[in-house]
Parts: structure tokens; sequence; C-alpha cells
């Protein structure tokens, strides 16, 4: 399966860029990612959340960059759901800002790992990956996740719908929400 | 707190709701002193736009004092203590559209931009109180409130200017101003504002005050257009007299050269087959608006004029007048007001005393009558024209 999104950050290439090649920054905004541990100049640990299946981890490294351009990365070893990825930074025609292209490619096995994957992805599964960048542009461009009372965990906000109401949380409620 | 609710369609309901926290950084806590009901809340309590659930604390005009600050909120910025009005839509100050200073467009400031996005193509900003599709934020008719990126939405007030004389910079008097500036007045020409409500009463008076030669109200509420009519407007009664007629007659057979709605999706038509044929179609949600105000002002508006639209629309609509709008090289503006691109410069008319907010006000109620308070606004009972709520 093959996934595709842009988004455009009011940022120079060069801070893009960086934001996104220090890995260890993905699990801010991308939902399914749980960790990225970076183990080397060009190596690193994946750990994917719950709606990918319990315990799916990978290494992945980076197989071509371009500082302040393009990160490419793919999985080694034996993943369970073996994945490639990469993100062109491209100047916009404002001047000011940065377009953000994305593509990743996941293999998706037979089993319960790939049901569960397919399941998370669902019928919109490009859906996910828009949701992501607009993440990764909130926190690039004002700092943090946009949280509501209808919406208040983030990333975490996995099912769109149907959602709290949009009434403050309790006490109860945020304790309970901001267990990992 | 207590907090007036959204209870299922046509029905809202004044609970206890827990406080307000911090959630981001960058939010403040406001203690509300004032807040206001708002013709876009009744689009909401009768379920014509989606998304809306049980227990969403309604309101987006409110004002009061602040009384916490996230750790993100500088200090030159916003501090404890200070008294604000908070605009309605959320902007993050950051995006491409608050540096154009598109602020209803914000970027980042909806959380659900995913759900907007598949209704309007493209996302658009948070709004407190206003429906899941715009993020999901509990609104203003309460005790307190977040207000999301504080250190730069609130306007602070340090005149001692009365609640009432800065409270509608919230929303309506911005949006009114910026219904008469997309018309680009001319000294000579004549405005027609369809609906007499709160923010067709403002955009009356900013015609004015750009320098409109004449303003029309068109309306079917005696009471509503005795209001606009002893504020210098002049009254055209829908009901009562053929409005295209009316206005040819008021224009020397021009036609206004410049047209507003201020009505929007839910308005009424003297002519009952058409308001029922429109009515039918938005009951089996075959079509989501009643366009009347829209059609009658692009159809009496004269040739090169521009029609703007401030009333609110959710959705899709029918029998737009396509023909009479290419034509007749008509320009259409709209949009949810960009109101922190007006707070400022309409305070400081309010201070010149150029602009009076007040003369709208009808009823103050405790936040305890909210209830009622929806019932007498929706239904034009009591001479209800706008009510401020206070918590
Ligand atoms: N663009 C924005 O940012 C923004 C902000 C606030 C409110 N609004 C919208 O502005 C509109 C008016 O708000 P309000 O608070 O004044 O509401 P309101 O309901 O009090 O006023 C609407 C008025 O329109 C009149 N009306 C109904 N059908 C009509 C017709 N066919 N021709 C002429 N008049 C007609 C009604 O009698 C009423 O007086 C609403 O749609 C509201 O959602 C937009
Ligand atoms: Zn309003
Ligand atoms: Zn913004």
């Amino acid at each position: 399966m093959e996934l595709t999104a842009a988004t455009t950050v009011r940022k120079p290439a060069t801070e893009v860029y960086a934001f996104w090649r220090d890995l260890e920054n993905l699990a801010t905004f991308m939902t399914h990612l749980e960790q990225v541990r970076v183990t080397g100049e060009r190596t690193s640990h994946w750990v994917a959340g719950a709606p990918f299946g319990e315990d799916v981890e990978w290494d992945a490294e980076i197989v071509d960059e371009v500082p302040g351009g393009r990160i490419a990365w793919r999985s080694i070893g034996n993943a369970d759901v073996p994945n490639a990825g990469t993100v062109r930074f491209v100047p916009a025609p404002d001047g000011v800002s940065t377009e953000v292209h994305v593509v990743l490619v996941y293999d998706i096995p037979g089993g319960a790992v790939g049901k569960a994957v397919a399941k998370y992805f669902g019928e919109e599964p490009h859906q996910q990956l828009d949701d992501d960048l607009r993440r990764f542009k909130q926190v690039l461009e004002t700092g943090e996740v946009v949280r509501s009372d209808g919406a208040p965990w983030g990333k975490r906000a996995r099912k769109e719908f149907p959602q709290r109401p949009a009434q403050p949380l309790s006490d109860a409620e945020l304790a309970k929400g901001a267990e990992p | 707190m207590r907090a007036n609710t959204w209870a299922g369609r046509n029905k809202v309901e004044v609970r206890d709701v827990p406080d307000p926290k911090i959630l981001n950084k960058r939010d403040a806590i406001v203690r509300i002193t004032s807040t206001a009901i708002c013709g876009s809340d009744l689009h909401l309590l009768d379920g014509y736009v989606p998304t809306m659930q049980d227990g969403d604390v309604m309101g987006h005009e409110f004002m009061g004092e602040v009384i916490e600050v996230g750790p993100g909120v500088a200090a030159d910025t916003l501090r404890v203590g200070d008294r604000v009005v908070v605009p309605f839509p959320i902007a993050c100050g950051a995006c491409a559209a608050c540096a154009a200073e598109l602020y209803s467009c914000c970027e980042n400031s909806n959380p659900n931009a995913g759900i907007a996005e598949k209704m309007f193509g493209h996302p658009v900003a948070g709004i407190y109180g206003y429906s899941h599709l715009t993020g999901g934020f509990a609104g203003g008719q309460a005790q307190y409130a977040r207000v999301p990126f504080a250190d730069v939405n609130p306007l602070k007030i340090e005149s001692d200017l009365a609640d009432e004389q800065v409270l509608f910079l919230s929303d309506i008097l911005p949006t009114g101003y910026m219904g008469a500036e997309m018309c680009d007045i001319q000294p000579s020409d004549v405005v027609a504002v369809w609906g007499a409500g709160p923010v067709g009463q403002f955009a009356m008076d900013s015609a004015r005050v750009l320098g409109a030669a004449k303003v029309i109200a068109v309306d079917k509420e005696p009471y509503r257009l005795r209001m606009a009519e002893q504020a210098g407007h002049i009254p055209v009664n829908f009901d009562e007299v053929d409005v295209r007629s009316r206005l040819l007659e008021l224009t020397g057979g021009r036609g206004p050269d410049k047209c507003i709605d201020a009505v929007g999706m839910e308005a009424t038509h003297g002519s009952a087959h058409i308001a029922a044929y429109d009515r039918i179609k938005q009951a089996v949600r075959a079509e989501t608006e009643r366009p009347h105000a829209l059609r009658q002002a692009i159809m009496s508006c004269r040739s090169g004029g521009v029609v703007s639209v401030i009333g609110v629309y959710g959705g899709l609509l029918d029998k737009f007048p396509a023909g009479a709008w290419m034509n007749r090289s008509l320009t259409l503006r709209t949009g949810q007001c960009h109101v922190q691109r007006y707070m400022g410069p309409l305070l400081q008319r309010i201070e010149r005393g150029e602009i009076d907010p007040t003369r709208i006000i009808t009823h103050w109620l405790p936040l305890a009558a909210a209830p009622h308070g929806y019932d007498i606004f929706k239904n034009k009972e009591d001479n209800c024209e706008k009510i401020v709520l206070k918590p």
C-alpha cells in the first residue's frame, strides 16, 4: 500500500527538515507511532502503538538524504510490516514556506498483524497521513498539537467520531487521558 | 461551573460541568462577566449545523477576566487580572491564513480539521461552542472558558468602558462591519441589508460610518424594522411589500449598489410556495439552506454591484441565481468574520462615540435563564433583539 500526502509549513526548509531529521520527533505527531529511538548515525528503532497490533517494532535506516531537501528511509531486518518512506522539502512559491511531500509504502502481511494494520487504515487510508501532517504543521507553527474539549488527546484522538462532548474535562478524565 | 449546553434538537439546558483547565501551553482561563446569544446559535439549536453533541457548551460571544495563563503565554502579551474580549474564531497567529489576516480560516486551530475538510473542501478555524466541525471547543455561555492561543487572540480592555459597550467586539460588531467593508462603499452608494437582527443592525450602522448615501433594512419583524428606523435607516417589510419593486422605487429604478445578506440559511419567504419548496428540501436534507434572502439580494442588486454575505450557510443550496450573478457582473464576497482584524479599530470607534453597540440590547438575563432567552430570541417574542447573559 502506498500513501502520499502534502502540507505547507510556514517555516524555512532547513528548520522543517531538521525537525523531521530528528526522527524521535515523528512520534509527537504520527498517530500510529509510540516511539522512535535513534540508534546510530543512520539507524533507528521504531515502536508502533496498539492500532498497528500489539508489539510491532522494527529497525530502520536512512537510505538517502539531502540536507534541507530530502530524507528517505526503509525498515531493515525482519520487520513485521516492512515499510519505507520518503519526505521531500520544497521551498513554496511564497518565499517563506516549505512544501512537505510524503510518500509511505507498507508491505502489509497476512495474519493478525496484517489485519490490525488494514483495520487501522480503514476505508480512507490517506486520511491518517493527512491528519499526521496537520499535526506536524501544528507542532512546527504553533509549538504543540492543538487540543479541544471535544478532541482533547492530541494525536491519540484516533477515532474522530464519536468524540466526547465539547465541555471541560473532569479531573478523573484528565488523569485517565494523561496515561500513555 | 454552570454552563448552557446543547441537549438535542431545539433544546438547551443549563447544567453543572467541570471547570475548564489549561490543555495547551498557550491557553488562558477566563472568568466570564458577560456573554451573549447569537443568530448563529439558532442554527446550532435546531440542528442545521451537523456534528453537535448532547452536552456541548454553547456560546461564542464572551468577555471577562483572565484568572489563569498557561506556561506558553508571555507576560507581555497577557496576564492574570487582564480584562479581555475574546474573538469567536480561534487563531494561531502563525499560519499563512493568520499572516494574511484570514483568522476564521486559521489552518492550525481546529483539531477536527479532517471533518471540516470533508464538508468544505478545506478546513476552517476552531470556533467556541460551535459544533465539532469547528473543533469541539466548549463555548462561552458559562461561568468560565478556556481560551487557546491566548497570547494572540483576546483584546485587552484598558479603559473603563462597560461590558455591554465592548462585548459585541467578540463577533457581531466586527461581523456587521466586515459585511459593509466587503461592499467597498462609495459616497453615492445605496446599501440594502437583508435581516434586521443584531448582525444586520451593525452592518447598517457600519455602512453609514463607511459613507453610504442611504441604508435600507429588509425584514418582516416590525419591532426590528422600527429599531433600524430609529437608527436612521429606511425600513422595508417583506411581508407587506414586494421587496424588489420597493427597492427600485427607493433607488430611482437602479437597484441598490451594494446588498448585504445578514440572514443566512434559515430565511423565511413571503411567497408560500417557494418557502415550502425549500423547507421540504431542507427537512429531507436534500438541501441544507433556505436561501431566500441571498437569492433576493442577487436579483435586486444593480449590475456591477456587490453582494456581501455574512449570514451563515453550512452546506448546499438549490436554485442559486447563477445567471443574474454572471450576466450582470455581480461580485459575491463572504466569510466568517476575521474578528481579530477589526477589534482594535472598532474599539477606537466606540471610544470616539462613532458607533453605539448598546443600542441593540433588549434583554439582560442571568445565565440560568438561557433556555428562556433562546426561546424568545428564536421566536421573536417580547421584542427581543439581543440578549446579554450574566453568569
Ligand atoms: N459571518 C459571520 O462571521 C457571522 C457572525 C455572526 C452571525 N452570523 C450570521 O448572521 C446571521 C444573522 O445573525 P443575527 O444574530 O442577526 O440573527 P437573527 O436570527 O436575530 O436575525 C436574522 C433576521 O433575518 C430576518 N429574516 C428572515 N428571513 C428573511 C428574509 N427572507 N429577508 C430579510 N430578512 C429575513 C429575521 O426576521 C431576523 O430578524 C445569521 O445567519 C448568523 O449565523 C455570521
Ligand atoms: Zn455570534
Ligand atoms: Zn493560524
